[in-house]
């Protein structure tokens, strides 16, 4: 784990010298103030951070926070930040990435990363579009959506994002809006505090060439209706009334209404984030209405470091190595005089 | 029996080629380690090629599923495997086959008789049976029961199922060669003693068939022990037998601990290049983070963010994946991190020849990625030396803050030899770049005025909070600059870095001669075929002829221009279609390089090179 300390920093602390690029009213501008608004929370040393991008207007990010950075090659941030943080296992590493950085390009490092569970933080910028090379579909895009490279409509369907990670093993899955600062600091601060690989799936509006994409989900007069906000350990509950819930019918989720048929809160399924057992967060992710936010898995587990560690520690107290010069001497050896 | 048709001399050899030979199960890689280490512990010189094939089990009987061991035994230095044979042990047909070609007229043949039947005969694409055909009339041709004499042999021991007795009868081969060549057994009994711990019925089989195949050679005096071959004059020492990609592996071990860094190696196995990841993984006890990664990107990516946080970072591959990670090389390079890349070259292009030998990955290597960017570029040339490269890999990429890619080979990489073992005391310091503490006017692109190399500062330190990456930066701050004039600037200080890294590394000598008619150069994994060969041209009369191997291709020896001036003509030898000739041709164009070039998947034979040469000479 990082070392904390007691210094007291601001978000201005973790703001650089770099002129921020990002198009106006990019939900970018919101996630990075929400990033330099949360470290100081987490009681890390602002050297002890890293943010690792690939290529995207996303993967800008590192160059606007005032610590260690590395703005590398399209989908590889995965990598890169794993060997970081296997090299140093008391630095805070973000992977920062789009949609298409993480799920086309890089999507093979993607389910590798989730699936080692190493001690690093994953946030996932989703405009369901290429921004940087102006406007083509991604593998997030709808079928039908209308794009550079899909003038007549996207004919190829989409990942759902959380899905995907799930599947590959993720440990730790959250979703939020591009739109709700003080809610994206809260859960990139217990992004931070998971032990494993996190990921956080940010709905990012692009204003230019996506612009409106989530309004039906993250408006704030409909954000209400549309979402559920998961807390673990509490029921789940939505809408403007909170008077709306899910319970499992057969083997699906079903959305009732308290004091219809005879339904209380009591009846609502209550939100288990950390159950091992992914069915029902699978269930969540892939739910159309009201669309799932908030974390939705937190399953603590033995990290790759952890097991590394362990390992390490075993051979190294059995070995008869200690330096190099004891390997080179050992075993069938013989002097010419 | 053994064929009369050939008068038997006692021979006196200074050095002596050995095939071993069979299926892929019938253990002749282990019979080839067990003659060739002990060899080596009589003191003779030795050097070792296997040659497998790439099925994992091919079947059996099958031309493609031969597997081969080759060693070179001498009381004086030898420097390759060899390429004629004097011995070949054929355990079935198609060993024999697919080998005979090697064998020099007049050598022996040891053949197990029992594998000659109808059935393998067909699969080895024998019309006839070659034992009674005459068509082995040139050659002495020893011919032995072996699995009915293994099988005799091992009558009494109890616990063995039918597979286990026939499948040591390469143990029965490995005791009659020891017996011919006068080596003793221990140290192949102490093996089986540690091997076979817990199941004390195979060591006493092992240990019956081993003496049954040496007391067989002994009684059948058919067999002359005629074959002296004294221990070789080597330069005192503690040696120990190695395997290039071993010796690889171990380099980059004394390079981490000399230089105070841990290793990191992020890689993806690929053939011929895996033994190394196999190698560090067991060096937990030394911190070695070895890093199996989901695929050659991100072996390469990884130990670049390891690299960015202070780790000496490597990554090992073969040929199609240093084409994979070309472009996560570039972007080592712009950020001017510390990277070693080991290639161990097989055959091309695409998959290739996965289990042989090429040298055609030079240019990939030279300018495999997108835009201007150098990178330091080396080679190993021997199996032990693989260490010493692949330290001086390490120590370059530290200190000059720039990628290098290490070239071996398939050839080296697992062939195996004396290395005479370099403890830490006698390695050159390594200093890394770290920057410790902050100052007022630090910046990450701060470099040293001599070598151009940047500095290196790491996370965790106060006050050295940077960012970098694959975009064109500023040539002080390193903040993102799309200056032209800065953008020049850095392609040339990046350029002039590699330059400069000249004056560190050693000149070019040339071996046998100093000046004269031809000029023989090689580099990388062909020295030892191209010294013995211009050894022994020049022991047969030909003065003269001078040898220069190259070990740093990027940036080439200073003094490369003054060498090549003294000969009236040069020829570059290289195992593949003239990539080193190229970049020569590219950087001292006055010059005529004449070529010899050879892309079969095999190293260059003794005769043929000397050929060549005389054509030129005489």
């Amino acid at each position: 784990m990082e070392t904390t300390t007691e210094q007291k920093y601001t978000f201005k602390d973790f703001v650089s010298d770099q002129e921020v690029r990002w198009c106006p009213g990019c939900d970018d501008y919101v996630i990075l103030r929400s990033m330099q608004k949360a470290l100081p929370e987490m009681g890390v040393k602002k050297e002890d951070v890293v943010f690792i991008s690939g290529i995207g207007c996303s993967s800008r990010f590192p160059y606007y926070m005032n610590t260690y950075g590395m703005h590398t090659i399209h989908g590889r941030a995965p990598g890169i930040a794993s060997g970081v943080k296997l090299a140093n296992p008391n630095l805070s590493v973000w992977v920062m990435t789009g949609d298409g950085d993480s799920m086309a390009i890089g999507g093979n490092h993607f389910i590798h990363v989730l699936r080692r569970n190493i001690d690093l933080n994953i946030v996932l910028f989703n405009n369901e579009i290429y921004g940087l090379t102006k406007g083509q579909f991604s593998p997030t895009s709808l079928v039908g959506q209308k794009t550079k490279s899909s003038p007549y409509g996207n004919t190829q369907p989409p990942f759902i994002p959380g899905e995907l990670a799930l599947g590959a093993g993720a440990r730790f899955f959250a979703r939020i809006g591009g739109n709700v600062p003080k809610d994206i600091t809260q859960i990139l601060i217990e992004a931070h505090q998971f032990k494993g690989t996190s990921l956080v799936e940010v709905l990012q509006n692009c204003v230019i060439f996506n612009d409106g994409c989530f309004n039906n989900i993250t408006d704030k007069d409909v954000k209400e209706d549309k979402q559920i906000y998961l807390e673990h350990g509490k029921p789940m509950i939505f809408g403007k009334n909170r008077d709306k819930g899910l319970v499992l019918n057969k083997l699906k989720l079903e959305v009732v209404t308290i004091g219809e048929n005879g339904i209380t809160q009591e009846d609502l399924l209550v939100h288990d984030a950390k159950e091992k057992d992914p069915t029902l967060h699978q269930m969540l992710v892939r739910l159309e209405y009201p669309i799932a936010t908030g974390i939705i898995r937190s399953f603590n587990d033995v990290t790759f470091e952890e097991r590394e560690d362990a390992l390490t520690k075993q051979v190294k107290a059995n070995s008869k190595f200690k330096k190099t010069d004891d390997l080179f001497f050992s075993g069938e050896t013989y002097t010419v005089k | 029996m053994i064929s009369d048709k050939i008068k038997l001399q006692p021979e006196v050899v200074e050095a002596v080629v050995i095939r071993f030979v069979g299926d892929s199960g019938d253990g002749m890689q282990l019979t080839g380690t067990q003659f060739s280490d002990t060899s080596a512990m009589f003191g003779n010189d030795i050097a070792t090629f296997p040659n497998y094939p790439s099925e994992i089990r091919a079947p059996q009987g099958s031309l493609y599923g031969v597997s081969g061991f080759q060693v070179h035994i001498g009381s004086v230095e030898v420097s390759t495997p060899g390429d004629n044979l004097d011995l070949l042990v054929a355990m079935n047909p198609a060993g024999l086959k697919t080998n005979l070609h090697a064998l020099k007229p007049g050598h022996t043949i040891i053949v197990d008789t029992d594998a000659f039947n109808k059935k393998n005969l067909e699969k080895a694409q024998y019309d006839t049976n070659p034992l009674e055909d005459g068509s082995l009339e040139n050659y002495r041709v020893i011919q032995v029961d072996m699995t009915s004499l293994t099988k005799e042999a091992l009558k009494n021991v109890e616990g063995l199922d039918n597979k286990s007795i026939t499948r040591s009868k390469n143990m029965f081969a490995l005791g009659m060669v020891y017996w011919m060549y006068g080596r003793s057994r221990d140290y192949t009994i102490d093996f089986f003693n540690k091997k076979f711990k817990t199941k004390p019925h195979l060591i006493e089989a092992n240990t019956k068939v081993l003496n049954a195949g040496f007391f067989f050679a002994e009684t059948l005096e058919l067999i002359p022990n005629a074959y002296t071959i004294s221990p070789a004059k080597m330069r005192p020492g503690t040696y120990r037998i190695i395997m290039g990609n071993t010796a690889t592996a171990w380099g980059f071990l004394a390079a981490a601990e000399k230089s105070g860094l841990e290793l990191f190696l992020g890689s993806y196995p690929i053939t011929p290049a895996t033994d190394i990841l196999h190698e560090l993984v067991k060096h937990k006890h030394f911190g070695v983070k070895a890093f199996q990664a989901e695929d050659e990107i991100a072996g390469i990516a990884s130990a670049i963010g390891a690299s960015f946080a202070g780790d000496l970072a490597i990554t090992t591959t073969s040929g199609p994946g240093l084409a994979l990670k070309g472009e996560a090389l570039g972007l080592a390079m712009i950020m001017e991190l510390p990277l070693v890349v080991v290639n161990v070259q097989r055959g091309g292009p695409s998959t290739g020849l996965p289990t042989k030998t090429e040298q055609s990955d030079l240019l990939q290597a030279m300018y495999g990625r997108n835009g201007e960017s150098p990178v330091i570029v080396i080679a190993a040339s021997t199996p032990a030396n693989c260490f010493q490269y692949a330290y001086e890999a390490a120590k370059l990429t530290l200190e000059h803050m720039t990628p290098v890619i290490l070239l071996t080979d398939g050839y080296i990489a697992n062939g195996s030899a004396p290395w005479k073992i370099q403890s830490l005391n006698d390695l050159p310091e390594i200093k890394n770049r770290i920057s410790k503490n902050a100052s007022e006017n630090w910046h990450p692109y701060d470099r040293d005025e001599t070598t151009l190399a940047r500095n290196w500062a790491i996370p965790g330190t106060a006050g050295l909070e940077h960012r970098i990456g694959g975009l064109e930066k500023d040539s002080i701050t390193g903040n993102v600059s799309q200056n032209p004039e800065n953008h020049q600037k850095m392609t040339e200080i990046r350029a002039e870095k590699i330059r400069r890294v000249q004056n560190y590394i050693p000149e070019i000598k040339t071996e046998f001669a100093e000046k004269g008619d031809l000029l023989v150069i090689g580099w990388g994994g062909t020295y030892g075929s191209l010294h013995s060969a211009v050894k022994q041209i020049n022991e047969e009369g030909y003065k003269n002829i001078g040898f220069a191997h190259f070990n740093y291709i990027n940036p080439l020896p200073k003094n490369t221009e003054e060498v090549l001036k003294r000969f009236k003509k040069i020829i570059v030898c290289e195992l593949n279609n003239g990539q080193f000739a190229k970049i020569l041709k590219i950087n001292f164009n006055k010059f005529d390089f004449l070529q010899f070039n050879k892309i079969q998947g095999l190293p260059f034979g003794n005769n043929e090179l000397i050929g060549e040469f005389k054509k030129l000479v005489d």
